[in-house]
């Protein structure tokens, strides 16, 4: 009878039902509240005259985007629009990445400098950028500095090639001749044959252990091949050099000021972030690595090149990834100068015109949620190639 | 025979040590001028820091302008900061429009807050328990009496539209860490738990927010939030992008939690199953007292992110300290090249001392829980 009854009150404190009730009630609770979500929805949208498809997609846009790398006009549609902010966020995370990335391993090989003077730079450097607001750092470098500078009649100017003034930055633009085919086919040539060298060294390392000076060879051969077509072929490029004409300057390359200014802001916020990730990564591989480098003879270079930072990579790569995805989630904050980014344009003016806020916001969710999902499973698939093999 | 043999028989003298092996020499000649390159980069550093410093101080100091009743001095010396701007505003970035007459309840809330998270954040203070539960239940509600109004007891109700400056960015951090802390920690425990239902709707909703900007949750709150629900309630502009705070802020949360409850030892969790203790009391009493000390300075860091974060929510019509700043850079009286430059420089120093403060507090604890843990 004892166990009897142990049994009967057993299935109420069984793990199993307890869970299947656990989880019932809380799929109920979240289905009842996106259920109630969407009703409310419904109802307020067509209260208020809100469209709810996505037939607004192919709808005359009707405004300007100063910056499209697609034709675009204000003739386009919103479908267009979005195309056109989502390549502007694009542009700014592929002109941003490797900026970053490179200006972070600088300060941080300046932080691990025995040099005391460099490192305490490297240091301050980061603290100031680490603490504060990436939007207070854009506001200063766009509000502050670049829209304080001279109109375009008193341009700063470099050698009268690189201008600087309220409307950007002009560059020089550089336009292919005929004789950028011959340029283009001595640079692959050039590339081929370095990477063959580089593999015939490698074969013949292993095999004798003679070294072969295989950077000096690839250096030449891509300085040197290119050179020596140019100097026959003639100048591949003719530079289009800005010009004032009137009250502006036309020609060239124009990098509009929203864009110097937020391409530099997150590359200098970024970069502290960055720098102490390499610091991190470098300070935990364990002196013994190095110290074993140098009993077997390789100098500070050699043993940082071929032994520390190899295993510093595996301990970098995550979390640099993961700064890789902020510039990208950071470069939303164009908004607050005007960068016609993809939150600009689409969730702020489509937005605004068409009144679509639940279809505009899950789409430019969606584009940013693709991105970064994307990015977690390339990093998931290196992590599980190059992660420590256990023992 | 001539002795062999040689006995030394007084010592001998005492010499003082190299003169470069110890002492700030020695120091200089290690870290300064260990190779030419080294002396190159000490003699570039030492260069820029003598051209700068000195006119960064002058601006600073010397040139500046510290009292003014409008922006006529600033403008006419241009080459020195304008503190005189920031004097005179200095009500108006604490406060933003909260009436003058009420604004002892903002001081009110404030001295409260500070007072209680130095309780929180004080390893040793007695009676911790206590503090949270008066930080994390009690002083919301006293601060949304106080700071709203209520006229039972007298005081005027202020609406959140007049709320502004330094003490609105407090308020929205603050709510935030309150708010998003106990949801971290259920998601956290969601994420890990056996029932996969659970576990699925945690990950969804934590790898969902950290996959998207800020900007586009505020939006959403924003935007959004007043369409989701039914058309009587129309939330609070304030509350809109609060409650865009409170889940963004959430989802990191649950991930610092996560990481927390991850490095506690299998053991733990044995243990207490051993002891006979279920599983809402293994959490509250063994696991989540080691696993919340244990991230406390990771909780810290993402404050600090929180805190720079409630910088965006102007974006939807909040007026924090930033977006304070830039009204009052915009006042004609006032208006000026250096004015902007000084209103960004003060919030500058404003956020790092704020920031770097919190930073240094959370790699103090961190130094001392890796001692208790070795």
């Amino acid at each position: 009878m004892d166990r009897a009854r142990a049994n009967r009150s057993s299935w109420l404190n069984d793990q199993r039902v307890r869970g299947l009730v656990y989880q019932t009630l809380l799929l109920a609770g979240i289905a009842a509240l996106a259920c109630g979500a969407i009703y409310n929805a419904v109802v307020n949208m067509r209260a208020r005259g809100i469209p709810m498809g996505f037939g607004f997609w192919n709808d005359v846009a009707g405004f300007d985007i100063n910056l499209h790398l697609i034709n675009y006009s204000n003739l386009s549609t919103y479908g267009r629009a979005f195309w056109v902010g989502l390549l502007n966020t694009l542009l700014i995370a592929v002109i941003s990445i490797p900026l970053a990335t490179l200006l972070g391993f600088v300060i941080g090989v300046a932080r691990l400098s025995p040099n005391w003077l460099l490192s305490r730079f490297a240091l301050v450097y980061t603290s100031i950028m680490r603490n504060t607001p990436l939007l207070l750092l854009l506001l200063f470098w766009y509000n502050a500095v670049l829209k304080s500078l001279p109109g375009p009649r008193q341009s700063i100017s470099i050698g009268d090639v690189v201008f600087l003034n309220n409307r950007g930055l002009y560059l020089p633009m550089p336009v292919a001749r005929d004789s950028a085919v011959w340029l283009l086919g001595a640079v692959l040539t050039a590339i081929a044959v370095a990477i063959r060298v580089c593999v015939w060294a490698r074969r013949r390392q292993e095999r004798t252990g003679a070294q072969t000076p295989t950077a000096l060879v690839a250096a030449a051969l891509l300085l040197g091949l290119p050179t020596a077509v140019t100097a026959v072929a003639g100048a591949p490029f003719a530079f289009d050099v800005a010009r004032l004409s009137g009250f502006n300057l036309k020609g060239g390359l124009q990098i509009i000021p929203e864009m110097a200014a937020l391409v530099f802001g997150l590359v200098t916020f970024t970069a502290a972030f960055i720098a102490e990730i390499v610091r991190a990564g470098v300070l935990a591989v364990p002196v013994g690595q190095s110290e074993a480098a140098g009993a077997l003879g390789l100098h500070r270079g050699l043993s940082m090149r071929l032994v520390v930072i190899p295993q510093a990579m595996r301990l970098i790569t995550p979390p640099l990834t993961s700064q890789f995805l902020n510039i990208v989630k950071n470069s939303s904050l164009a908004v607050f100068i005007g960068y016609p980014d993809l939150v600009q344009i689409f969730a702020g003016t489509v937005l605004n015109q068409t009144q679509a806020a639940v279809q505009v916001m899950a789409i430019t969710m969606a584009v940013y949620l693709i991105i970064s999902l994307t990015v977690a499973l390339a990093l998931n698939t290196f992590n599980a190639r190059y992660a420590l093999k256990g023992r | 025979m001539a002795s062999l043999g040689y006995i030394r028989e007084a010592p001998e003298l005492e010499e003082s040590p190299p003169a470069l092996s110890s002492g700030a020499l020695a120091w200089a000649r290690a870290n300064l001028f260990s190779s030419i390159g080294s002396t190159v980069v000490t003699i570039g550093c030492v260069a820029l820091v003598a051209y700068l410093l000195p006119q960064v101080v002058a601006w600073a100091t010397t040139r500046a302008i510290w009292s003014a009743s409008n922006g006529a001095a600033c403008r006419q010396h241009q080459d020195g900061a304008c503190w005189a701007f920031v004097i005179a505003k200095w009500d108006y970035l604490r406060f933003g429009s909260y009436p003058i007459a009420e604004r002892w309840r903002v001081d009110v809330v404030e001295a409260i807050g500070a007072a209680l998270i130095i309780w929180l954040l004080w390893i040793h203070a007695p009676r911790r328990v206590l503090g949270a539960l008066l930080f994390f239940v009690a002083y919301p509600i006293l601060a949304l009496i106080l700071l709203h109004g209520s006229p039972w007891l007298g005081l005027p109700i202020v609406d959140t539209q007049l709320w502004g400056g330094i003490f609105v960015s407090l308020l929205t951090a603050v709510v935030g860490i309150v708010f998003s802390l106990p949801l971290g920690v259920l998601l956290a425990l969601g994420r890990r738990s056996r029932l996969p239902a659970v576990r699925a709707a945690s990950v969804v909703f934590v790898e969902f927010v950290r996959g998207v900007p800020f900007i586009t949750i505020l939006f959403m709150a924003n935007n959004l939030l007043p369409l989701f629900v039914p058309e009587t309630w129309t939330p609070d502009r304030l509350l809109r992008p609060l409650a865009g705070i409170i889940i963004f802020s959430a989802a990191y949360m649950a991930e610092e939690v996560r990481g927390g409850l991850q490095s506690l030892g299998k053991g733990q969790y044995e243990a207490a199953m051993a002891l006979g203790l279920n599983y809402s009391r293994m959490t509250a009493l063994v696991i989540l007292p080691q696993a919340l000390t244990l991230v406390i300075p990771g909780i810290v860091n993402n404050f600090i992110g929180l805190f720079m974060d409630t910088t965006l929510i102007s974006l939807v019509g909040a007026t924090d300290f930033l977006e304070a700043m830039n009204n009052a850079i915009k006042d004609p009286v006032w208006a000026g090249p250096t004015i902007m430059v000084t209103g960004y420089v003060f919030a500058g120093i404003f956020y790092f001392t704020f920031c770097f403060g919190m930073a240094r507090y959370s790699a103090h604890v961190e130094r001392i829980l890796a001692k208790g843990r070795k």
